[in-house]
């Protein structure tokens, strides 16, 4: 920032009074009501869960190296897969986004100075730390062994930590369920003035999405894995088959969570990809209310599909053919999406920075995973796909391909404004590449394998699956030395790249109007609303560094947008 | 918390700050009460949803073992006694009158008649546990488990006061004496703020012994007349594991709403409502009409079968 003044002018005094130095002392963080501590926070705990979890999929993949026993034992072999899906999904991809990176936004893009409900933020940020101690309790004392998916009647005998694991499961899901009642009440009641339903960023509506799914589903897994945990301290027989129980209920149950829990996993993050296709191709969105009911109908037919997880289960033939019918309607919904940020990129002044870059592979790799769903919702196929690598390489295609990419996307786009320093475009770039290649040659030839027989959750294998396993091990550390890379260069970033301005990419959504970081308040003057996507408002001012909005400069700065820089 | 209050004071943000003419209880990143009151009325009701989907499992199981087992839930209903059910449903249905008379003096901001509404209120909800504990441990003397545990039999449940009654007053007594202990010291001090707080504790904890002394002067009355079945399904167990799940769900549920009219009651005695800032008692009372919401279908679904 060339000039302080004029930049306190616009962005407000934040950038030497800002959210990270208002106060000091640990207490000032774990008693924060702050939503942009909390995001920080946040982040920190699920990068930590992103890491003891990945670390296990490494192992599992160097086990998996030649076809007979390296290190691991088929029991530890169980245990490890079982710990890896757990925690990656409780502890770390459903809070991921929404969570970390929501709770940071969110009310910075509606132009509010917090959410709805600071205290709720906090706890359920505790309840998140909870609930992944019990979890991590559960891996120490006794291990687990039932798969993430705690199937009964196999999780009522397993001598392993079941009950812990599941409690802690079960406190996760109320820490989700809180994140979500304030996203919606804050969404609801708190936007700036002008701002209506159909002004709001589409990430919001992403998150909006997301909040409804959490609330409405996130419960019925509270009382299903309550029910689990009395079943196996008492046997109340309800899913126990040996005292008259139905073990294919729990199924549907857990289903009926778990599904709709894969849209709180993709939901935020294409939300994420929407404004940053937008911003990087400097262009309007495409479409934008299709964008925006496409994240809720996603969203509902989210709730009516969950049978597709139980195709091989005994149920009713009937049920088989209608929720196999209604994945397919997913597809369709999933497909705007994609056709809208390909349009909105198409004759957009595209800036292949770090974010956009993994906005693309996002594109790519959940168009893999998104249509090899189709696959598995076909009955016939299915049946031959049922619990082999095809199943596993798909939904990695969506949760990793997905999630993951959005996220690191979203870190890189929004880390400028979190902590006012910028990254190093090459680390991003590098960053991007590694995942995005080692992701590819870890999951493709997983879905070869799978569709030749390879069965999921095998600690040996036949040796002509042996190639095949082992480019997956490759791949798979390739892409665990890109996100060490990833985060190290977010870190370094954090505190040692060079500081810069409030708007550095000429986003035109509302947290962009602040300092970066952000001051204690969001926001030091009043929140102008401007459209999210109308980048003619956002000039370049070469004094600040930059973008500002054009009723702030003299007349005659230029309307052309500046590419952002890059190497 | 407070760290942040202090720069929020410290002139860094004055301006800003005055420009909302803030009121006592306004958080400070909301722009006036009505915004605040509008956010939590939908935090409220939107956590009402989780609360019904959280029972909603339940009730599925219900349905469908009640679906695939008929002649079970026909047997097993016989062992509930109706007429304490029902009397359980006056009371509730009686609380949630007391609850909506004392929103209604909250917004008027006679803060007096909220405590006294709410004090109510939670000694309904203390019989309703006392009910409810003297209809438990009655079946558990008569070895009426959950499914695994289930092991009738009738003549053990003629031998005066229940142990499991008594093991389970152990901590309402204790309570009591706690809560009456805290009362008598406060009767010392000035101002009569803690003593009729800690009184008002103390009195609802003494609901609890209401509802168990009703209780057992009841089952004493009717004589210990007893269901005597000729031959009983071997899965009637399941009816019970799902009667204790979702009463003793609903228990919880009735015990969290204790202590959120605790906190009312506190707040009412401290004088917080206004006419313009009312919206914990109205919220809490929402909570509340839910759990007695909930009982009503309980009641039916459970001791009302044909």
């Amino acid at each position: 920032m060339s000039n302080p003044s004029l930049a306190q002018q616009y962005f407000g005094h934040a950038a030497q009074h800002n959210y990270l130095n208002v106060s000091k002392g640990w207490k000032s963080w774990a008693f924060t009501l702050d939503h942009k501590r909390i995001g920080v926070m946040y982040l920190i705990g699920v990068t930590f869960a992103l890491l003891l979890a990945g670390v296990f999929a490494l192992l599992l993949r160097a086990e998996l190296f030649t076809p007979n026993k390296m290190f691991l034992s088929e029991a530890q072999y169980n245990q490890m897969f079982t710990l890896h899906g757990a925690i990656m999904v409780f502890a770390f991809i459903i809070p991921s986004i929404p969570a970390a990176l929501g709770n940071f936004v969110l009310p910075m893009m509606l132009g509010a100075k917090d959410v709805a409900f600071p205290r709720l933020n906090l706890m359920s940020f505790y309840l998140w730390v909870i609930g992944t101690i019990f979890l991590v309790i559960a891996m120490i004392t006794n291990s687990l062994d039932t798969g993430w998916t705690f199937y009964t009647p196999y999780s009522i005998r397993t001598s392993t930590g079941v009950v812990a694991a599941t409690f802690g499961a079960f406190v996760l899901g109320f820490s989700s369920i809180f994140t979500g009642i304030n996203f919606l009440v804050t969404v609801h009641t708190m936007r700036a003035p002008g701002m209506g339903w159909f002004q709001m960023p589409l990430f919001i509506w992403g998150l909006y999405a997301t909040a409804i799914i959490q609330v409405l589903a996130t419960p019925v897994l509270g009382i299903t894995l309550l029910m689990l945990i009395a079943e196996r301290l008492l046997h109340i027989g309800i899913f126990d088959p040996k005292y008259g129980g139905d073990p294919v209920l729990f199924q549907h149950f857990f289903w009926f969570y778990s599904h709709p829990a894969v849209y709180i996993m993709i939901l935020p993050g294409m939300g994420v990809i929407s404004e940053l296709i937008s911003v990087y191709s400097r262009k309007k969105i495409f479409g934008y209310s299709f964008i925006a009911f496409s994240s809720v109908a996603i969203a509902i037919l989210g709730f009516l599909v969950w049978g597709h997880h139980m195709f091989t289960s005994g149920q009713s033939e009937l049920v088989t053919l209608i929720f196999s019918a209604i994945t397919f309607t997913v597809a369709i919904p999933s497909a705007v999406k994609v056709f809208n940020w390909l349009s909105t990129m198409y004759k957009g002044c595209i800036a292949l920075v770090t974010p956009m870059l993994f906005a693309m592979s996002f594109i790519f790799l959940f168009g893999i995973g998104g249509l090899t769903g189709l696959f598995l919702a076909t009955l016939r196929t299915d049946i031959h796909l049922h619990d082999t690598y095809f199943v596993v390489a798909h939904f990695h295609y969506v949760m990793v391909g997905g999630t993951l990419t959005a996220l690191f996307g979203g870190l890189f786009h929004w880390w400028p404004k979190m902590f006012g320093r910028m990254y190093n475009e090459l680390c991003g770039k590098i960053t991007c590449l590694l995942v995005f290649v080692g992701f590819n040659v870890t999951f493709f030839p997983q879905f070869v394998m799978g569709s030749r027989g390879m069965p999921r959750r095998y600690a040996r294998y036949d040796i002509e699956f042996e190639a095949f396993h082992q480019w997956s091990t490759i791949g798979a550390m390739i892409l665990g030395v890109g996100v060490v890379i990833g985060f190290a260069t977010l870190v370094y970033a954090a505190f040692r790249g060079p500081r810069c301005a409030g708007n550095p990419f000429g986003a035109a959504t509302l947290e962009w109007q602040s300092s970066s970081p952000p001051s204690f308040h969001n926001f030091d003057h009043k929140v102008e609303f401007t459209s999210p996507y109308d980048f003619s408002t956002q000039v370049y001012d070469e004094e600040l560094d930059s973008y500002v909005h054009r009723n702030f400069t003299a007349p005659a700065k230029p309307a052309v947008p500046v590419q952002p820089q890059s190497i | 918390m407070s760290i942040e209050h202090g720069v929020h004071h410290d002139g860094l943000h004055g301006d800003h700050h005055d420009a909302h003419h803030h009121g006592k209880f306004i958080a400070h990143h909301f722009d006036s009460a009505e915004q605040q009151f509008d956010a939590g009325k939908m935090g409220i009701w939107v956590f009402l949803v989780t609360e019904v989907l959280f029972f909603s499992g339940l009730f599925c199981a219900y349905i469908l073992y009640r679906y695939h087992h008929p002649e079970i839930f026909v047997q097993a209903h016989h062992f509930l006694d109706k007429v304490l059910g029902a009397g359980n449903t006056i009371v509730l249905l009686f609380s949630s009158l007391t609850m909506a008379l004392a929103v209604r003096a909250s917004q008027l901001g006679q803060n007096r008649s909220v405590a006294i509404y709410v004090l109510i209120t939670m000694v309904c909800a203390s019989i309703f546990l006392g009910v409810k504990a003297v209809e438990y441990t009655h079946k558990w003397d008569m070895g009426i488990f959950v499914r695994s545990f289930f092991q009738y039999d009738d003549h053990h449940h003629a031998e005066g006061i229940s142990r499991y009654l008594i093991l389970a007053s152990i901590v309402p007594g204790a309570l009591l004496a706690c809560f009456g202990g805290l009362a008598l010291l406060g009767m010392t001090s000035k101002g009569g703020f803690e003593k009729a707080f800690w009184g008002g504790m103390a009195i609802m904890v003494l609901g609890y012994f209401i509802g168990v002394g009703g209780g057992m002067f009841y089952m004493g009355m009717s004589g210990g007349e007893h269901y005597t079945p000729t031959e009983l399904h071997h899965d009637i167990g399941i009816f019970f594991s799902i009667y204790y799940c979702m009463t003793g769900l609903h228990a919880f549920h009735v015990i969290g709403g204790i202590i959120a009219l605790a906190w009312i009651y506190y707040r009412s005695l401290a004088c917080h409502w206004r006419p313009d800032y009312f919206g914990p008692v109205d919220n809490v009372g929402l909570y509340w009409h839910l759990v007695d919401l909930i009982w009503i279908f309980l009641f039916p679904l459970l001791y009302l079968i044909n």
